[in-house]
């Protein structure tokens, strides 16, 4: 029974992990093989990086995962502080659930239900080809939108109200208080969210179909375009880049914290 | 001392309906050190609020050296506050936190060394600079919360039950520090707490609050010795409150009995409420007694013992320093200065009959013992 209970929790991990870490190995295999590791090399990643298309996929990956998580951190924080600051309970409650079901929405709805939007507008406007880097923006944006609120919001409700009495008792101006007092309260909330907002731009796939065009691709689109006819060895390597982008970005986020508390410690030790 | 620095004029404010200050008036003069007291949900935060700005009365008006202030946001007032749960900003050490109030003033930086320096001295926290607030105790954060607010030297400190949350000891040694404090600084202090020995012990002036309205206001020994009401009478220290009637000036009539007494000024065969400390009742035999009764309790507190006196059906409660046993027959000896009369009010047949009093009970309505909070605020 001891045994077992120890196991399990190898057993869990090796489900999880298993299928990655034969991709990351597999990503350094000489020949294109999958049953047989013939020897390490880089090959497949100087494949990639060979790879105009990749690169440019790549390149739009970032420019929309940077643009898309500061938009949406931006008006996640001030929605957040406009949820906090609301007076009447049910009209918050409402609002915060409204903002809470996009979250819950199938993606292949919402990518539909924006695609259409876009093409209507566009229909409005007498446009052709609206899809594309801007719809891109406005959709990863959006999506990200309440991720940023549910990470936000609570740091808003922690906050304790006294301190703000305190800063206005000791002469800052409302503004004053907000950005000396109450901001470094809640940047926890705005980094985190800051950071869910990046990774989940980077890895959609569902919403991205639908709103992009064939001269805008992303990463998930490109990989997908090249399995549809046969997977290339180059994707292997590929993955294995982004899940270690992943991996850094939640290291920098679990630990960013606690190093934080480090430097302070250290810094009083030091005076 | 005799210019009035801060005026409330009839203020009243409610919050969702429910009426929490009933037309204030209350005089602050500089240099005072002004203590607000009375129980939890009595308005005395409340009429704190409204003086430092959080909050708005609903009526009348807020004068601070002859101008009204009523819209004057809290960051432009000449006062600072003390808060109850001392609201030090976490994410500056103490040094930050207390320089916070000059650096908003744009004070050049080697001032502000200077004076924080004197701050933290005066206060007992020279070498805690670097130090963040959550790694000091709670009188160290106190101490804090006091700089920060005293090194903008402001014309006025409020004080929210600021030594609500440390133990006895730390509250006593508080207290001193704290009055130390007014007197060098020579600021203005308010001082909110449901603390009577508190109010007591350290105040100029002691406002006696309940239900919204102010019961009364005067110097401790004043309010200890003449208090107005039943009410005040129960609430500062232990009070026996009679039923009686006064026939003429100096002549009460209570617990059957006529006694002389120091008062006068009321109607003939008016009806009054009889105050009668229980320190100031001398134990005697039962012959030489003015009252007769039988001991029903008898409890040691230390310095002397707490005997509950059946006297007619109503129970006197008495502090002597001789020992009287239980079930013992005892007399009475009342001097007339220990006889105060008041007048009827609506706290009249409230207060002050011990014959439900038990330890518990004490225990139970003793508001510096156990977690209740002011919450009149709210």
């Amino acid at each position: 029974m001891k045994a077992l209970s120890r196991s399990y929790l190898w057993i869990i991990f090796a489900l999880l992990y298993a299928p990655i870490l034969l991709l990351v190995v597999f990503s350094f295999n000489e020949g294109g093989s999958l049953s047989s590791f013939t020897g390490f090399s880089f090959r497949w990643y100087g494949e990639f990086f060979r790879d105009q298309v990749a690169l440019q996929a790549l390149k739009n990956s970032l420019f929309l995962a940077l643009a898309s998580s500061l938009l949406a951190t931006a008006i996640g924080t001030f929605a957040a502080l406009g949820l906090d600051r609301m007076r009447n309970r049910y009209v918050k409650g409402a609002v915060n659930s409204v903002t809470n079901i996009p979250m819950m929405n199938p993606d292949i709805v919402t990518g539909v239900s924006m695609m259409l939007l876009f093409v209507a507008v566009a229909g409005v406007f007498g446009l052709s080809d609206i899809l594309g880097k801007w719809t891109m923006l406005i959709a990863h944006t959006t999506f990200s939108l309440p991720y940023v609120i549910l990470s936000v919001l609570p740091r808003f409700k922690q906050f304790d109200k006294t301190l703000r009495e305190a800063a206005l008792d000791l002469g800052c101006t409302p503004a004053q208080s907000f950005f000396k007092v109450e901001l470094p309260a809640i940047v926890p909330g705005v980094f985190s969210g800051l950071v869910m907002a990046f990774t989940l731009s980077l890895d959609d796939f569902v919403i991205s179909h639908f709103v992009s065009s064939p001269d805008f691709q992303t990463l998930p689109l490109y990989i997908y375009n090249q399995t549809a006819h046969e997977v290339k060895y180059s994707m292997y390597a590929l993955c294995t880049l982004i899940i270690v982008t992943i991996l850094a970005l939640l290291l920098i986020v679990n630990f960013a914290g606690s190093i934080g508390d480090r430097r302070n410690r250290r810094r009083e030790a030091s005076k | 001392m005799n210019n009035k620095l801060i005026e409330l004029r009839s203020i009243s404010k409610s919050f969702d309906g429910e009426q929490i200050l009933c037309a204030i008036d209350l005089d602050i003069h500089d240099k005072e050190f002004v203590t607000l007291l009375g129980p939890s949900g009595c308005g005395k935060t409340t009429t704190l609020r409204i003086i430092g700005g959080f909050e708005t009365p609903d009526m009348g008006d807020v004068l601070f050296d002859g101008v009204r202030i009523n819209d004057i946001p809290p960051h432009k007032r000449q006062v600072n506050t003390v808060f109850q749960k001392y609201a030090l900003f976490p994410h500056l050490n103490v040094y930050d936190n207390v320089a916070f109030g000059l650096r908003l003033q744009k004070v050049p930086e080697d001032e502000i060394r200077e004076r924080v320096r004197e701050m933290l001295v005066m206060t007992g926290l020279k070498g805690f600079e670097a130090r963040k607030p959550t790694t000091l105790s709670g009188g160290q954060q106190q101490r804090v919360a006091i700089a920060r607010a005293l090194i903008n030297r402001p014309r006025v400190l409020l004080l929210d039950e600021p030594l609500g949350a440390l133990d006895l000891k730390l509250r006593k040694d508080m207290q001193n520090e704290l009055k130390r404090i007014q007197k060098a600084t020579g600021i203005t202090f308010v001082y909110v707490t449901h603390d009577q020995e508190e109010a007591l012990s350290m105040s100029d002036t002691v406002v006696v609050m309940a239900d919204g309205k102010i019961q009364q206001i005067g110097t401790p020994t004043d309010i200890y010795n003449e208090p107005v009401n039943a009410f005040v009478a129960d609430f500062i220290g232990e009070s026996n409150i009679l039923d009686g009637v006064m026939l003429s000036d100096k002549k009460a009539r209570f617990a059957g009995q006529v006694f002389d007494c120091l008062d006068g000024g009321f109607a003939e065969n008016e009806p009054v409420d009889i105050v009668i400390r229980p320190e100031d009742v001398d134990v005697v035999a039962p012959e030489k007694g003015m009252l007769v009764g039988d001991v029903s309790s008898v409890t040691f507190k230390g310095d002397y013992y707490e005997i509950i006196v059946d006297i007619k059906g109503f129970k006197w409660m008495i502090e002597t320093s001789d020992y009287v046993a239980p079930a013992a027959r005892i007399g009475l000896y009342i001097e007339p200065d220990a006889i105060h009369v008041m007048k009827k009010s609506e706290y009249s047949g409230k207060f002050g009959d011990y014959s439900t009093f038990s330890e518990e009970m004490e225990h139970l309505s003793d508001p510096t013992i156990g977690t209740e909070e002011e919450d009149d605020a709210e």
